[in-house]
């Protein structure tokens, strides 16, 4: 039971960065803008949260810096490729190789030093159901926001008038435009969400993950954020659905190599990626629904022709 | 120029001296126009003539360089879409402003100013619909819709905005000859209710139907102002083009015997959820035979241009036979090889690359097919660069294209001087059989008449031309045979002399997105 659920608890500790990465990468995308900048916003992110953390000893002064420093990024990437209409492709990889950089240089002096873990936050009563009551309801703070970021998404993205307005801008930017809704505007919003987003990611591996810095600790995880986003066919339900498998296969294999089943260990580092494509793919199938929720504009650069 | 700060109180619309320039390119010199409520005016000209540019000035999503605009007599700047709304203008688009995967309530939704909810719309525009003669479904998504589906949506936007003066642009183009109709009863009754119509339109007989007033522009100029019903079509022709538009002849060769191109029973299944699928197309095209295919886009064409031209292969070698021969898994060059020549609809990005010269888009085109002629032997092929140029010199005087320097880019041509370089292309080649998609789509009318002699010359020198297109016109003025192709499904040719406008009409499918219980009363 114990195990269990500690196990079941570092399951959502693995998925939480991948989650509110892929979250806002996908509000980004939906608005028609491929930032591949994710990586860079998250290890940026990552290294502020903690060296604003150690300065100041407070953790939510330190996560809410990395999220500053996730839109700082972001702010950047969306001057080059919304106003100066760079390539977003090329801007978004020389972002993350500049996240990647800079976040080494700033955490030159803090690395191997020990930080401070975020606390719990527990919810009374909730939190005493059997199995899942301390799962979901005795979490740090950037827990909560996460899992409330899928259902926020959602319900803005389908159920609000801007949400609509956003969807309709990743469709057709030109269009929008002649209907005369913001389209630089609205991308510039979100772009910066993502960026937050990234950002809060990157406070969690810091903070909560692996309390300490170490250089390019994002590891990899801004790139499955992007896939997951791609996997999922743009819809929140669904990246929830890949992040949690993917920490779920990640966390798993690593108990396998622990006991040692004699399957290579190559095989099974490789196993949480393999899976969760799979998965996606599979649910992912009804080529319909995947072509009307992709957003046909993505990529793009708009200049209105006044 | 003269300045005054009030226009005409008893214009609704009053356009003093437009100019727009485009860098060195007066795309609009000095327009002056004047709608007056409950009126339908015409806005007349060819495709270039600034037509397009006027109106997005009008609607606030082009700035003007100079000239002013009254609204209801006082002067005003209309800077974005949003204002133009606010005034009261409500614009349609030629090319739609549909998002695809929305549905049809979200689009009308993202339209309306006010905060309304999205049942709400839905409900508004069911009922909108039902009074307008619009039939729609709110819910549909876009992607499903036809495209005289799709501009019902956008008109049922436009009006749910309530406004005073909408303009359409080129409503007609994509619609049967019966949602033709049905939109003329449609913009009567907005005209009866006190609104006003700014029609665009380069169709000279609907103009003369249903316009009060006309208002010509050619080549960003104002060359006429008038009352349509008291002109002839020449004579509104000669204000649109500037002169006499030579006249297509068509004596009718004689028809031969041999079956050139051939389709069997041919089916083939949608590549994307948003293509259509061909289901069991037949098609024999004879010696000296135009079968024009008409249809309203959307229905099959490019699929139906693809397997015949091989870009698309099916499984059974059969399906098609170009000269007796199956060629049904057969690529572009091998059928190339066999005589045949294809002209696809897009001029740029698919039946040319716009930043290579025009030389180099020939040999590209033919490289196989004239292997001899433009390559030298050996495992590099090297281009002969002289033999290429001679050719290109060659279609160009051939097909009259007017174009700057010796050998430009095809992005530095107008739309018809290219269109004209590319059907001269396989011309050139003397092609026994000829496949061409929407020819003279976006071209000038005096290319047009020149592509369409082209066609019924070949024809009468005893090749087999399958014309496909949208144009009816087009179609009855070039083909000897005529079929209809509706949702991937062909029907029979029939000679072209036996056609009519109705017949093809109900053959398109009548009035998309109705009752077909009630097109079979039509029919009747």
């Amino acid at each position: 039971m114990e195990l269990t659920e500690a196990i079941l608890f570092t399951i959502t500790t693995a998925a939480t960065p991948l989650l509110l990465a892929a979250i806002g990468e996908l509000v980004v995308e939906r608005s028609g803008v491929l930032n591949l900048g994710v990586e860079g916003m998250i290890v940026m992110g990552a290294v502020v949260a903690f060296v604003a953390t150690e300065l100041s000893g407070s953790v939510y002064l330190g996560a809410f810096s990395g999220v500053l420093a996730g839109c700082a990024l972001a702010l950047l990437f969306a001057f080059m490729t919304l106003t100066l209409v760079t390539n977003q492709v090329a801007t978004g990889l020389a972002l993350t190789i500049l996240g990647l950089g800079v976040s080494g240089m700033i955490g030159e002096n803090f690395v191997g030093q020990p930080g401070i873990k975020m606390d719990t936050i527990t919810i009374p009563v909730l939190s005493s159901i059997p199995l899942i009551g301390k799962l979901l309801f005795d979490q740090d703070l950037i827990f909560y926001i996460s899992i409330f970021s899928v259902f926020g998404v959602s319900w803005f993205l389908f159920r609000t008038r801007a949400g609509l307005k956003l969807r309709a801008i990743g469709d057709s930017h030109g269009s929008a435009h002649a209907l005369g809704i913001t389209v630089i505007r609205t991308r510039y919003l979100a772009v910066l969400f993502g960026g937050a987003c990234a950002g809060l990611a990157g406070a969690q591996l810091s903070l909560v993950y692996t309390p300490q810095w170490v250089e390019n600790m994002s590891a990899g995880r801004g790139w499955i954020a992007l896939a997951l986003v791609v996997f999922a066919s743009w819809r929140p339900l669904r990246v929830l659905a890949g992040a949690y498998l993917f920490g779920a296969v990640t966390i798993g294999q690593l108990h396998a190599q622990a006991l040692g089943f004699g399957i290579p260990s190559q095989f099974l580092s490789a196993l949480p990626y393999l899976a969760t494509i799979v998965v996606l793919v599979i649910i992912s199938r009804n080529k319909r629904l995947t072509l009307m929720n992709t957003p046909a504009s993505l990529g793009q650069s708009f200049v209105p022709d006044r | 120029m003269s300045h005054h700060d009030t226009g005409d109180e008893s214009c609704l619309l009053e356009v003093r001296g437009l100019t727009k320039m485009f860098g060195e390119l007066r795309a609009n010199d000095g327009i002056d126009l004047e709608i007056r409520s409950s009126e339908i005016h015409a806005l007349l000209g060819e495709n270039g003539a600034g037509k397009s540019t006027l109106v997005k000035m009008l609607f606030g999503s082009l700035e003007p360089t100079a000239g002013q605009i009254f609204w209801k007599g006082k002067s005003v700047q209309i800077t974005s879409p949003g204002q133009a709304r606010a005034l009261g203008i409500g614009m349609v688009f030629q090319h739609f402003s549909l998002f695809e995967a929305l549905t049809v309530a979200e689009n009308i939704a993202l339209s309306m100013d006010q905060d309304v909810t999205i049942e709400g719309i839905s409900e508004r525009a069911a009922v909108l619909s039902h009074e307008y003669g619009l039939p729609l479904d709110p819910n549909a998504h876009v992607a499903d819709l036809s495209v005289g589906e799709r501009q019902r949506i956008e008109i049922v936007r436009t009006l749910l905005q309530n406004p005073e003066l909408i303009i359409l642009d080129e409503p007609t183009s994509v619609l049967t000859p019966q949602e033709a109709d049905k939109l003329f009863e449609t913009l009567e009754k907005i005209r009866s209710e006190g609104r006003s119509v700014l029609y665009i339109s380069h169709r000279l007989e609907e103009v003369q139907r249903i316009c009060d007033r006309a208002t010509v522009l050619r080549h960003g100029k104002l060359t006429g102002d008038c009352d349509p019903r008291a002109e002839t079509p020449a004579s509104l022709a000669r204000m649109m083009v500037g002169s006499d538009v030579k006249s297509v002849s068509n004596t009718g060769g004689k028809i031969g015997e041999k079956i050139l191109l051939e389709a069997n029973d041919l089916s083939a299944p949608a590549r994307t959820p948003f293509a259509v699928a061909l289901e069991n197309i037949n098609l024999s095209v004879r010696q000296g035979e135009i079968i024009g295919i008409a249809g309203v886009a959307g229905n099959g064409q490019s699929e139906l241009f693809d397997v015949l031209s091989g870009e698309e292969r099916i499984a059974r070698d059969d399906g098609v036979k170009i000269n007796g021969t199956p060629v049904g898994r057969m690529g572009i060059s091998a059928r190339r090889l066999l005589g045949a020549g294809f002209v696809p609809e897009e001029r740029h990005g698919h039946a040319a690359v716009s930043e290579m010269t025009l030389s180099d888009n020939m040999v590209l085109a033919r490289h196989r097919s004239d292997a001899s002629a433009f390559l030298s032997g050996g495992p590099l092929k090297v281009i002969r660069h002289g033999a290429v140029l001679q050719a290109s010199k060659r279609i160009i005087e051939e097909m009259d294209v007017r174009k700057s320097g010796e050998d430009p880019e095809a992005s530095s041509l107008s739309g018809g001087n290219l269109q004209k370089f590319i059907v001269g292309r396989e011309l050139d080649r003397q092609p026994t059989v000829l496949v061409v998609n929407q020819p003279t789509w976006g071209v000038d009318a005096g290319a047009a008449s020149r592509i369409r002699q082209a066609l019924i010359d070949l024809a009468e020198q005893g090749s087999a031309v399958v014309v496909i297109s949208q144009d009816l016109d087009e179609i009855f003025e070039v083909a000897t045979s005529i079929a209809v192709i509706n949702e991937g499904a062909l029907s029979a040719a029939e000679p072209a002399t036996d056609m009519t406008l109705e017949r093809i009409g109900l053959l398109m499918g009548g009035i998309h997105g109705e009752e077909p219980a009630r097109e079979e009363a039509h029919a009747h």
